[in-house]
């Protein structure tokens, strides 16, 4: 009884069951918004067939059944159970408008990109933001602090796709510094994938307006935050000790801090790669840059449904991953967290 | 407390203090500008729907100060007349999200024990669910026929951040000594919720209903840049959608046609940031010290 007990008060315990409740509920309500939604796409589509194609309505349902992979005739419970058993199996379906191709494949060709391009652009707007945040918190009242905290409230409370396009229509069309068409999509065609300069260089070039704007526009949160959290840090009676205690400034800097400044961003991180993942469907979208976001909005607007549902799945379940990720190292960073309590 | 009171708290009380922090007062200036020239505007400046081919893309000139687009029409009418629509479905959004949010964060907080781990895991879990993806399949699937309906979805999904917060909030009222007393004399849980909870929150509450608007904005222009909310009408974010996808960001001289939408919402959107932050400085400390 007490091994059972101690299982689920264990943090990581909780968080992997939390982490499969999550993606079970996105995963059954997909299905029922699919399936039970008045005008759902499998009777939208099997009207579409039956009054462009001129098929019989029994034709029209059997590829409506093969193209979302739901046996139409079992009962719903039954169909819900298969659809489930198809998700663990990797099975999405094929899409409407490329006939014949898996979803899993088209997802498996896009979301690389996503997470390439978010992942690196978190990392270069973190380290910015938190490098910033600290020298204006050690200069506050200072013109450096000044400029870089009305940049950074401005930055982070414009929404990031207008970012985005404002930043295609400066560079990209009034300076002319960048070719935009040449830079859609994400490998220029005849490069070969691998360990190589050109094409690292190439997908850089492709993802570069992309990055750009996750970061432009994510930097000034980050700044403002460890900002703030360096303010608070500097009045804790342990940095006095240390100043009291002759350590060398330096130290006090990075180990005293700067390190307990920092964790408290960490809960935010998770929040903003939810949200990049998720705004990702504009950015990509106006730079037609293709990931999974880019591949989310092209689906809703062409009405490709069982895409349309499997990049959801997907974007979801990768944030809840990333989630997950962060949460660990989180609770590695700050042991407080692993003995509970808020 | 009286209505006069309440009135006097919300309004009055912040106007005076914030008159003294700079970017506060800079903040709710513009945005009081912006709600003027969008509400008050339309009533004197008329959209110019007329094209006229012989005047397209015109620069800013007395006649038309920030020039006219595609198709030779005023921008700034476009702008006077785009800004409403955005505003009143952000209003409504925010407000079915803020009294969503202040109904189960404040239940959570209040009953503890289970209803309080139920809530909080609903509230989890519709948080980790990416809220912009989520929206625009489900503006696939709903017709969206009416501003109204854009709301009430917008709405419905944005609440549970705020939920959240408003429980950590109520967390720390409800140990205070009034409550405690209320308590003695059982006053009944919605009394004391909503008669001597929540107005001492007001303040909180408005600051949470602005913030709520910004995000509603957010969703609400990207989901009518996406294409995805098909009903008629004008407004800020359509003008970018229109010049987004006829090709007219591409050509050097429409700077001012995109440029003009895009300025109006950032600024909208820095504008009430701004503003809450610096009403968020002004109240909590008292807050926290309790009154």
């Amino acid at each position: 009884m007490s091994k059972v007990k101690k299982l689920f008060s264990n943090y990581i315990f909780l968080r992997v069951i939390r982490a499969i409740l999550t993606i079970f509920i996105v995963a059954t309500l997909t299905f029922f918004i699919i399936r039970l939604m008045p005008g759902n796409p499998i009777e939208i589509y099997i009207g579409q067939l039956m009054s462009q194609y001129g098929m019989s309505f029994q034709d029209a349902k059997n590829q409506a059944a093969a193209l979302f992979s739901i046996d139409l005739d079992a009962p719903l419970s039954k169909q819900y159970v298969i659809y489930m058993r198809n998700l663990l199996r990797g099975d999405f379906g094929v899409s409407f408008l490329s006939q014949g191709t898996p979803v899993s494949l088209m997802i498996a060709a896009y979301l690389p990109w996503t997470i390439f391009s978010v992942g690196i652009s978190i990392l270069i707007s973190f380290s910015l933001g938190i490098t910033l945040g600290m020298i204006s918190a050690y200069k506050r009242g200072g013109i450096f602090d000044h400029i870089v905290s009305t940049v950074a409230a401005i930055l982070s409370a414009i929404p990031n796709y207008l970012i985005g396009i404002l930043l295609l229509i400066i560079i990209g069309v009034q300076l002319g510094l960048i070719p935009v068409s040449a830079m859609r999509g994400t490998v220029s065609p005849g490069i070969k994938p691998g360990f190589t300069w050109t094409f690292i260089k190439d997908i850089f070039s492709h993802a570069l307006l992309p990055i750009m704007t996750y970061v432009v526009s994510t930097v000034g949160g980050w700044t403002l935050s460890m900002k703030s959290s360096t303010l608070n840090t500097l009045g804790e009676d342990y940095v006095t000790v240390a100043k009291a205690r002759g350590l060398p400034e330096s130290r006090i800097t990075f180990a005293y801090v700067g390190r307990n400044a920092l964790l408290p961003l960490f809960t935010s991180l998770t929040m903003q790669m939810g949200f990049l993942m998720g705004g990702s469907a504009l950015i990509e979208s106006i730079f037609v840059y293709k990931g999974i976001g880019w591949a989310l909005g092209s689906s809703i607007a062409q009405r490709d449904y069982p895409v349309m549902q499997a990049v959801f799945l997907i974007i979801t379940i990768a944030v809840i991953v990333a989630n997950f990720i962060a949460d660990l190292l989180y609770s590695k960073l700050d042991p407080r967290i692993k003995i509970g309590g808020e | 407390m009286s209505a006069k009171n309440i009135l006097r708290r919300i309004f009055l009380e912040p106007l005076i203090i914030i008159s003294r922090d700079k970017a506060g007062f800079v903040g709710f200036i513009f945005l009081l500008f912006i709600l003027l020239l969008s509400f008050i505007g339309p009533y004197f400046i008329k959209l110019d729907t007329e094209v006229k081919l012989d005047k397209i893309y015109q620069f800013p000139s007395r006649e038309h100060i920030l020039g006219t687009d595609n198709q030779g029409r005023d921008i700034f009418s476009q702008i006077v007349n785009g800004g409403k629509d955005v505003i009143i479905v952000a209003f409504l959004a925010g407000l079915i999200s803020t009294l969503i949010a202040v109904s189960l964060g404040s239940l959570s907080a209040y009953a503890g024990g289970l209803t309080d781990t139920i809530i909080m895991f609903i509230t989890e879990i519709i948080l980790t669910i990416p809220q912009f993806p989520l929206l625009a399949v489900l503006a696939a699937f709903v017709r969206l026929t009416n501003p109204t309906m854009l709301a009430f979805i917008i709405g419905f999904l944005g609440w549970p951040a705020l939920a959240r917060a408003i429980r950590s909030q109520v967390l720390s009222i409800k140990e205070r000594d009034y409550i405690e007393a209320a308590r003695v004399l059982d006053l009944g849980r919605i009394h004391i919720i909503f008669s001597e909870i929540l107005p001492n929150m007001l303040s909180y509450i408005v600051i949470s209903l602005i913030m709520a608007m910004t995000g509603a904005v957010y969703s609400q222009v990207g989901l009518i840049i996406l294409g995805l909310v098909p009903f008629y009408g004008h407004n800020w974010g359509l003008m970018i959608q229109l010049a987004w996808t006829r090709g007219a960001i591409f050509y050097k001289g429409s700077i001012f046609y995109i440029l003009s939408p895009i300025i109006a919402i950032a600024l909208f959107q820095w504008s009430a940031v701004t503003f809450t932050r610096s009403l968020e400085g002004i109240f909590n400390p008292r807050l926290r010290a309790g009154e």
